[in-house]
């Protein structure tokens, strides 16, 4: 399969990547790993006439900590997230998610800031950024401005990000020493989009949830933040009874297509599942 | 479309062409530089038949432009056998160990064996299972390309082979 023509641009600068996206416009398409993209242009889903390569701007690169945030540069790999000590210290559901998404070579070449701004519901990273209540750091023609990630998704490939912007950095508040954590993701096999996804962090205080984000994965058209549920377990000590309410409050937010991975009610099922999992998960890992 | 002139290093030599920015890294490789050891399988960024080293990272190349890979340092399994033509301890591996029956993924199986061998050197079979993960094979149910593997970091780290109990 070969992909239609277009123009390839390798922009060393963000202001030159914007411009060349302005001139351009429609016609335009941000190229960061290319394993979402390209694979929709060999079948000639996406036709952009011109690519611009983001891999030479040095600026969308690295990890690094600024006051109580990690800011994670837009073209950090999934297998940079995987082998980062500082990540893995301080931010441990990150790594436990990307090990997660597709295979070695896609993360080799995978990017976060890829696999967040396309917008496709079946990515992992977005219900874990909308848990852990990041910010995306955009910058466009009329200047830079944050975007929460639980502002961010409005359909499916539909986000808050304008056609001339760039997505440059994830910043992630530092979740509290000794939280909880867990990625709980039902697959078919290693590669495949999530049948249904939970993330879940936590803080405990002498046994009772002290704090809980939710976020699930690929069970409507956007990923989707269960406030309802994490409410619900906030002050429990998870017991069962208080699980199951939670659960029944997170399926009820979810609305999944049926399709291969299962029709919309066993999908819907599966949501509850992987959350009741990641809820005890992330509550043995407190501490 | 105008053609974009791309050089990169390819199992150590130069190697340059003219290509149009769609043509697919696998495309350059195999039909430009005749190095068809990488093949196309799936075409979907699934199989892994495609694979490549590139820059220290396996890469599917049916997945990346020529153009995004100007100026890298690649490996294919035309460049893993000596030039006396002594196997490498992979190639070595696989063929002792019966790791292969057609063979049709063993090209991208080894470069993605030793890119995983180069980062750790003495991998679980749980790791080797999960590091081979991008790879599909429809011929052997993965055993003996597990056990080759194990048989080549053995003899990358200078012990004995030992084979798990069935």
């Amino acid at each position: 399969m070969i992909p239609g023509s277009f123009a390839y641009h390798r922009p060393t600068s963000v202001n030159d990547a914007i411009r060349l996206l302005a001139d351009f416009g429609e016609e335009a398409r941000p190229l960061a790993g290319g394993h979402s993209l390209i694979p929709m242009m060999k079948l000639r889903l996406a036709t952009p006439e011109h690519l611009v390569d983001l891999a030479g701007i040095a600026d969308l690169k690295g990890i690094r900590t600024e006051g109580g945030d990690i800011v994670i540069g837009a073209m950090v790999t999934q297998h940079e997230i995987v082998g980062s000590d500082l990540l893995a210290a301080k931010i441990p559901i990150l790594r436990e998610a990307s090990l997660l998404v597709a295979d070695p070579q896609v993360r080799y070449v995978g990017t976060l800031g890829g696999n967040v701004a396309n917008g496709d519901p079946g990515n992992d990273m977005p219900a874990v950024m909308m848990c852990l209540g990041a910010g995306y750091g955009v910058v466009g023609s009329s200047g830079e401005r944050t975007i929460p990630a639980r502002e961010f998704y409005q359909g499916a490939y539909l986000t808050a990000l304008k056609p001339s912007e760039i997505l440059t950095n994830i910043r992630i508040p530092v979740p509290a020493a000794g939280h909880g954590f867990a990625y709980e993701k039902l697959k078919r096999k290693i590669g495949d989009y999530a049948t249904a996804a939970a993330a879940v962090v936590v803080t405990m205080s002498g046994g009772t949830v002290a704090t809980c984000s939710i976020g699930l994965t690929n069970v409507a058209d956007t990923p989707l933040w269960a406030e309802e549920a994490a409410r619900i377990v906030t002050g429990s000590t998870l017991d069962a009874a208080t699980v199951k309410r939670a659960v029944a409050a997170a399926e009820a937010i979810t609305s999944p297509a049926s399709d291969g991975r299962g029709p919309a009610h066993y999908r819907t099922k599966m949501a509850g599942v992987m959350l009741a999992r990641a809820l005890a998960s992330a509550k043995a890992r407190a501490h | 479309m105008a053609k974009s002139h791309v050089s990169m290093t390819v199992n150590g030599k130069a190697a340059e062409g003219l290509v149009e920015p769609r043509t697919l890294l696998i495309h350059f490789l195999r039909e430009q530089l005749n190095l068809t050891g990488p093949h196309i399988g799936c075409d979907t960024s699934h199989c892994g038949a495609c694979t490549v080293d590139l820059d220290g990272k396996s890469v599917k190349s049916c997945t990346m432009f020529a153009v995004q890979a100007n100026g890298a340092d690649i490996r294919t399994i035309e460049g893993m056998a000596a030039a006396d033509g002594t196997l490498h301890v992979l190639q070595d591996a696989f063929r002792e160990m019966h790791g292969l029956q057609c063979g049709f993924c063993t090209p991208g199986m080894i470069m993605r064996a030793y890119r995983l061998l180069e980062e750790n050197r003495n991998p679980s079979e749980e790791e080797i299972r999960f590091g081979i993960s991008g790879n599909l094979c429809r011929c052997t149910g993965y055993q003996n390309i597990v056990k080759a593997i194990q048989y080549a970091a053995a003899k990358m780290n200078g012990v004995p082979f030992k084979e798990a109990a069935e």
